[in-house]
């Protein structure tokens, strides 16, 4: 029992960031290694003022978002021992937003600190972020915007679930609190019985007024696996990409991130990418490889001598490319539709599709 | 982009990238291992000969992968 006037004792929170957000640098930083700072750093600061005031940030650990990705399972090991060190009571990461890599840290990371650790966390990210659908039955993901520009409204909402569930208040429903639902049902009673509310849900329904369904049906966004190419050798193969590979200048003008295009080029007759005649559109990831040699991410040198040497077919002369960073789902869905009708209109037998 | 292109040109798409996990939630059926995000087919370590031969055999794979019978998501 605390005497009067004895200090509270805090409640010690630890914040994991990526390099951009742990203030060490861009994507040619994006492969640093684990470690970690006492105290807040970046966004830490503003998440401070945003929690109760019986929460303090300890300290924060900082990692590359490539280093995580290229090494899930030691990164995660690193990790969880540095935030072990500052023995703390709750571990908050990111917020993420649409930042695939980072989000894929953040759920990676929290999902192991609660299992390994046996404390609360939470983290917050953008719903089409990859992260969210890996993690969000694990653990608290609270729903921001898809950008940094979000940060104003994503911090209180990180800070206001995150104090709740280090006051170990009984936290509501998904749609109450701001989290991402994690699929779990629990049972309660309600002033009118099913089958009124559900008569009264299929009256809207009816006159097409909104209504929230009480079980929202799972979403099984599958495409089945077509057949198999049967002759190689007379296959005609396309190549794609979301790594950005344009020719230099990029003439289309893709966008280094939320790409609003995808472009086509003309390879016919060319049997390697340079640095002179390629480069990468694409901000997030480091470029300097890609501009080296574009065929690193687009591999026409290799499928050419697969060509000559009579392995393939044909590669197909146009390969299609756009930036696959922060885009939507939405408009990845669109442009691969649109590339798709070309394809299909090329009578091509197979896709290589690369991602960076 | 790897689900609709398969929808719509109804052939065979293998999907070659370095973070597995997020090809296997965002749902590509054929799945090819990369080297790394700025460089999944390739590694400026090396010399132009191995690196071009590392990069044939990621490519191979992508073809292993779509000259494949499979009836569910399958990394190669």
């Amino acid at each position: 029992m605390l005497e009067k006037g004895e200090a509270v004792v805090a409640i010690r929170v630890v914040h994991y960031l990526n390099q951009f957000f742990g203030q060490i640098g861009g994507e040619e930083k994006a492969d640093t290694i684990p470690f970690c700072k006492n105290g807040p750093v970046g966004p830490g600061t503003a998440l401070v003022n945003a929690l109760d005031k019986d929460m303090t940030i300890v300290g924060t650990v900082i990692c590359g978002d490539t280093y995580f990705n290229e090494n899930i399972d030691i990164a995660t090991k690193e990790i969880v021992g540095l935030v072990a060190g500052f023995n703390p009571d709750l571990l908050i990461a990111g917020p993420a937003f649409n930042a695939g890599r980072y989000g894929l840290a953040c759920g990676a990371v929290c999902t192991a600190v609660q299992k390994k650790l046996q404390i609360p966390v939470v983290t917050g990210m953008y719903e089409e972020n990859p992260g969210a659908d890996m993690y969000k039955k694990d653990i608290y993901i609270v729903k921001t915007g898809n950008s940094a520009a979000q940060m104003r409204n994503a911090i209180p909402a990180l800070a206001r679930l995150a104090s709740r569930i280090a006051n170990g208040d009984v936290i509501g429903s998904p749609a109450e609190e701001g989290y991402l639902a994690r699929g779990i049902r629990k049972n309660v009673f309600h002033e009118q019985r099913g089958s009124a509310r559900a008569v009264e849900m299929l009256l809207k329904k009816l006159k097409g007024v909104p209504f929230v369904t009480e079980y929202p049906m799972p979403v099984f966004d599958r495409v089945s696996p077509r057949a198999a190419i049967k002759h190689l050798s007379q296959a005609k193969i396309a190549l794609v990409t979301s790594g950005g590979i344009v020719p230099k200048g990029n003439p289309d003008r893709i966008e280094s991130s939320s790409a609003s295009k995808f472009g086509r080029y003309d390879i016919s007759g060319m049997n390697d990418l340079t640095a002179e005649t390629y480069e990468t559109a694409h901000g997030g990831y480091d470029p300097v490889y890609a501009n080296q040699d574009a065929d690193r991410v687009l591999p026409v040198d290799v499928m050419r001598k697969l060509e000559q040497e009579g392995i393939i077919g044909q590669l197909h002369n146009i390969y299609y490319a756009t930036v696959g960073n922060g885009t939507s789902v939405a408009n990845a869905k669109k442009y691969a539709h649109a590339i798709g009708e070309e394809l299909k209109h090329a009578q091509v037998d197979g896709i290589i599709l690369t991602s960076t | 982009m790897v689900k609709e292109l398969e929808e719509v040109v109804d052939v065979p798409v293998v999907h070659v990238c370095t973070v597995v996990p997020i090809s296997l939630t965002v749902g590509a059926n054929r799945i090819d291992p990369a080297i790394a995000i700025p460089y999944p087919l390739g590694n400026p370590q090396l010399n132009q000969e191995e690196e071009f031969a590392l990069r044939r055999s990621i490519v191979e794979k992508a073809l292993q992968a779509l000259t494949t019978e499979i009836s569910e998501q399958t990394v190669f």
